[in-house]
């Protein structure tokens, strides 16, 4: 096959070298092409070696492992052949790489425009005056607010999705005809996600720049790629156009993908028609941080004057971009944020604020369950203690009891029995957070609180859990207070939406009628959702006023 | 050392490498002398066995004789009981509490947070030489008293450090469950926080270790360590100095001793055992 296309990638193997010294196969034997100006998509879930194999693009391979073989044909130089000191110079002008976290990608102690225009230095492509000229031309192809004098900005002075494009800037400054994007909405909210993503495509397509898009969220990936590479365990598991791959999935893992996104039918409650009874209510609930002011409430309060009921045996959704105050919502319920002003009555009784006036019982029938399942398991302890720790404390079991009541509860989240001797670090993402699930099973509680709980793993990872959480409900008769910015998630187990903009609840609804929003910060937040059609960014008309209003650009 | 010279091998799911091996052999050797020194040494510390002083190293007497003309080999290995002994006791107390202080500082915060800062924090800009010297002016010289004021000087350092490992583990989401779960401060530092941080506490431990026999040589050697008979490795240096000119091995070799047991713990401290996380291996 002659070299008609930018990237030829021909039985890529990588190997990674364990702490035990053993070695291991990461990438087997992965093959693809890239044509000029064309965009690829890499998906698959964490661990299947997609960011390594786009890795590998540059003629990177992270510490640990290596390239073993195969040829990595790029612009028709081979990287994995190439001394360090070649792959460099091809590093910023043939190749350029956008990370997932720009926050975490940026010098936070020099200015924005020093840091775009550095690769034009390193690499002497032009003088510094015009690099400047180029890179506020970028800036304005991105869509950025005050292209002239964003550049004289530090990071911390823009916002996470004028980041994200502003490292965009930084690739494109030097004419890659490859650019890499290593997950780099993941961590955007979707009302801003859209505005990235619709920067990305179309300096994308002005440029004739081919890309390699990185990523788990399928939906995303619809919007963007010409084409779709589905990887697993470190192999090519299907290729197709995005068309072919949505419409068409041959292999049971793709087909696994989309089903993720299909609209789970909600059974109705079987207990629909007798009287439901109120477990937790609140009355204007408002907290917040800084200095106590003379009303007797904090200087920014970051939850105001929120009040809602959750009913037994229901589930509340709570939804809302970051920072707009669920969380602490959240927190101020269970008590580790004390509320400054309103009533918490759960199950009949009124709460303390704090939880540390609240009793035993009142503690253990209300649970909460927090994201990051990494923070949230103590990394020093095995599995089977940070489960039974629960069972000791609230309910005085015995150590044989206990033992045959982490079994119990492995089963229910389903896990494997064997994984109780594990420490947290040798689980899976998914796995970890069943396990944190299972230590709130352990106090046997009433309402569980799901702050997020799914936005740390990939889709089809999620959707097994979220699975888990209505059997369980079946099950043991629980409630969950679930929070979260995904439409889907909510939609998928909660009986009632509320909405929160700015601290406030702004809307609540039911599942059914989730396609009618009122309010127009909801109705602004449910259409930027991503659907899996490929048509739908471009289609996407958005009121501007809305945009304006509610939009954090 | 007749073992394979490989750089790293791995024993009970751990690796090791040779550096540390030798070091802690080294450190091994020093503590079965300390705890066995009264029935291994070849002479009692305080008889006069030799009719020269400063005599040099020959059969009968391994490693000469000092200036009184007593044997050397008998004194150095007695002197470890000592340098090690009271090392290892007052760095014991200075890390346990300071440990235990600092983890309560980071888990209870407010203003119980800040009046132990700011007095341990006080204490610390204390010179270490000087108060050992004003409270040994004071009381007098005693095993109980060097041991207390070397730990003393020492709590300041354990606390800051613990305080600042245990501040960083406070903000994890798994403290946070537990608090709501309702625990004690009690559970909260020793099943939460001390097994995460137990590592560099250690490593901590010995690095303060060697302080501690530096100080405490120091102290000897200026005479307000122990008193004669009695001697630690520090006191030894300082009694023999006069043997300086005439290259007496009573003066160097107590100062090898103090060398090879400061610098040993300091290469296991850097090549400690890590723990193998690929669990198919």
């Amino acid at each position: 096959m002659s070299m008609t296309n930018l990237v030829e990638v021909r039985n890529l193997r990588i190997e990674a070298t364990t702490d035990a010294g053993r070695v291991v196969e990461i990438i087997k034997g992965v093959s693809l092409d890239i044509a000029d100006g064309e965009i690829i998509a890499l998906i698959g879930e964490s661990g299947s070696g997609k960011t390594t194999v786009a890795l590998s693009l540059m003629g990177y391979a992270r510490p640990g492992c290596r390239i073993t073989g195969g040829e990595i044909n790029v612009n028709g130089k081979n990287m994995a052949a190439l001394s360090e000191k070649e792959r460099a110079r091809l590093r910023g002008t043939d190749i350029a790489y956008v990370p997932q976290s720009a926050a975490a990608s940026f010098n936070p102690s020099s200015t924005i425009m020093e840091q775009v225009i550095e690769v034009t230095r390193i690499h002497k492509l032009m003088p510094p005056e015009q690099a400047r000229k180029r890179a506020v031309e970028l800036f304005r192809a991105l869509s950025l607010p005050d292209p002239e004098g964003i550049g004289a900005r530090y990071p911390h002075q823009v916002s996470g999705g004028q980041l994200q494009r502003l490292a965009a800037a930084m690739a494109l400054i030097g004419d890659p005809k490859l650019v890499i994007f290593d997950e780099p909405t993941t961590a955007l909210d979707v009302t801003t996600q859209i505005d990235v993503l619709k920067a990305f495509k179309s300096v994308m397509k002005a440029g004739g720049i081919a890309g390699v898009y990185v990523s788990h969220d399928l939906a995303v990936v619809a919007q963007i790629a010409d084409r779709i590479v589905v990887l697993k365990g470190g192999e090519v598991q299907e290729t197709g156009t995005t068309g072919e791959i949505l419409s068409a999935a041959q292999h049971p893992y793709t087909r696994e993908l989309l089903a993720a996104f299909e609209p789970k039918p909600r059974q109705a409650q079987a207990d629909a028609d007798a009287a439901t009874k109120e477990l937790l209510r609140i009355d204007n609930l408002t907290a917040g941080y800084g200095p106590v002011r003379g009303d007797g409430l904090p200087l920014i309060r970051a939850v105001q004057s929120v009040s809602m009921v959750v009913e037994k045996g229901r589930n509340l959704g709570i939804i809302g971009e970051s920072g707009c105050g669920k969380s602490t919502l959240a927190r101020v319920i269970a008590g580790i944020h004390p509320a400054a002003a309103g009533e918490i009555v759960f199950d009949g009784k009124e709460l303390e604020r704090a939880a540390r006036k609240r009793s035993q019982d009142q503690l253990r029938e209300m649970q909460i369950v927090f994201q990051y399942a990494d923070t949230a398991l103590n990394p020093a302890k095995p599995v089977e203690d940070i489960i039974s720790r629960p069972l000791a404390f609230y309910h005085r079991l015995d150590r044989q009891a206990r033992s045959k009541r982490v079994d119990e509860l492995l089963d229910m989240v389903r896990l494997p029995r064997a994984l109780r001797y594990r420490h947290p670090s040798e689980l899976s993402g998914g796995q970890k957070q069943r396990v944190n699930f299972a230590r709130a099973l352990a106090a046997d509680p009433k309402l569980i609180i799901c702050d997020e709980i799914t936005s740390a793993l990939d889709t089809v990872v999620a959707s097994a859990v979220i699975e888990l959480l209505k059997e369980l409900q079946r099950e043991l008769g629980l409630s969950y207070i679930f929070i979260s910015h995904d439409l889907s998630v909510v939609e998928a187990i909660c009986d009632k939406i509320m909405v929160m903009y700015n601290g406030e609840r702004v809307e609540q609804i039911t599942p059914d009628n989730v396609k009618a929003p009122t309010h127009p910060y909801s109705k602004l937040l449910f259409s930027s959702v991503p659907k899996l059609d490929p048509t739908w960014l471009d289609g996407l008309v958005r009121d501007p006023e809305l945009v304006s209003q509610y939009g954090h650009r | 050392m007749a073992r394979a010279a490989t750089s790293r091998r791995s024993f009970l799911g751990h690796s090791y490498n040779l550096v540390g091996v030798v070091a802690s052999l080294v450190i091994l050797a020093w503590t079965v002398v300390a705890i066995f020194a009264p029935y291994i040494i070849p002479h009692p510390i305080g008889d006069i066995v030799d009719d020269d002083y400063f005599g040099p190293m020959r059969q009968g007497l391994w490693l000469g004789s000092d200036y009184l003309g007593r044997d050397m080999l008998s004194r150095v290995l007695m002197g470890a009981r000592y340098t090690v002994g009271i090392s290892l006791a007052a760095v014991s107390i200075a890390c346990f509490s300071g440990v235990v202080l600092g983890m309560i500082a980071a888990v209870t915060g407010g203003w119980l947070d800040t009046c132990l800062s700011r007095f341990l924090d006080a204490m610390n800009s204390i010179p270490s030489k000087l108060f050992g010297l004003v409270v040994v002016a004071a009381v007098g010289s005693s095993i109980p008293v060097l041991i207390l004021t070397l730990a003393v000087i020492y709590i300041p350092g354990a606390y800051r450090f613990a305080r600042a490992l245990a501040v960083n583990i406070n903000t994890m989401d798994f403290m946070t469950v537990a608090r709501v779960r309702g625990e004690s401060t009690i559970y909260l530092i020793g099943s939460e926080i001390l097994p995460n941080i137990i590592r560099p506490v250690l490593a901590d431990f010995g690095l303060r270790f060697v302080f501690i026999v530096l100080l405490l040589s120091g102290l000897s050697f200026l005479g307000l360590g122990l008193q004669p008979p009695l001697a630690d490795w520090g006191a030894l240096v300082r009694e023999n100095i006069g043997g300086l000119p005439f290259a007496a091995p009573a003066v160097i070799v107590p100062s090898l001793a103090i060398a090879s047991l400061t610098i040993s713990v300091n290469l296991l401290i850097d090549n400690l055992p890590q723990k193998i996380r690929d669990r198919d291996a």
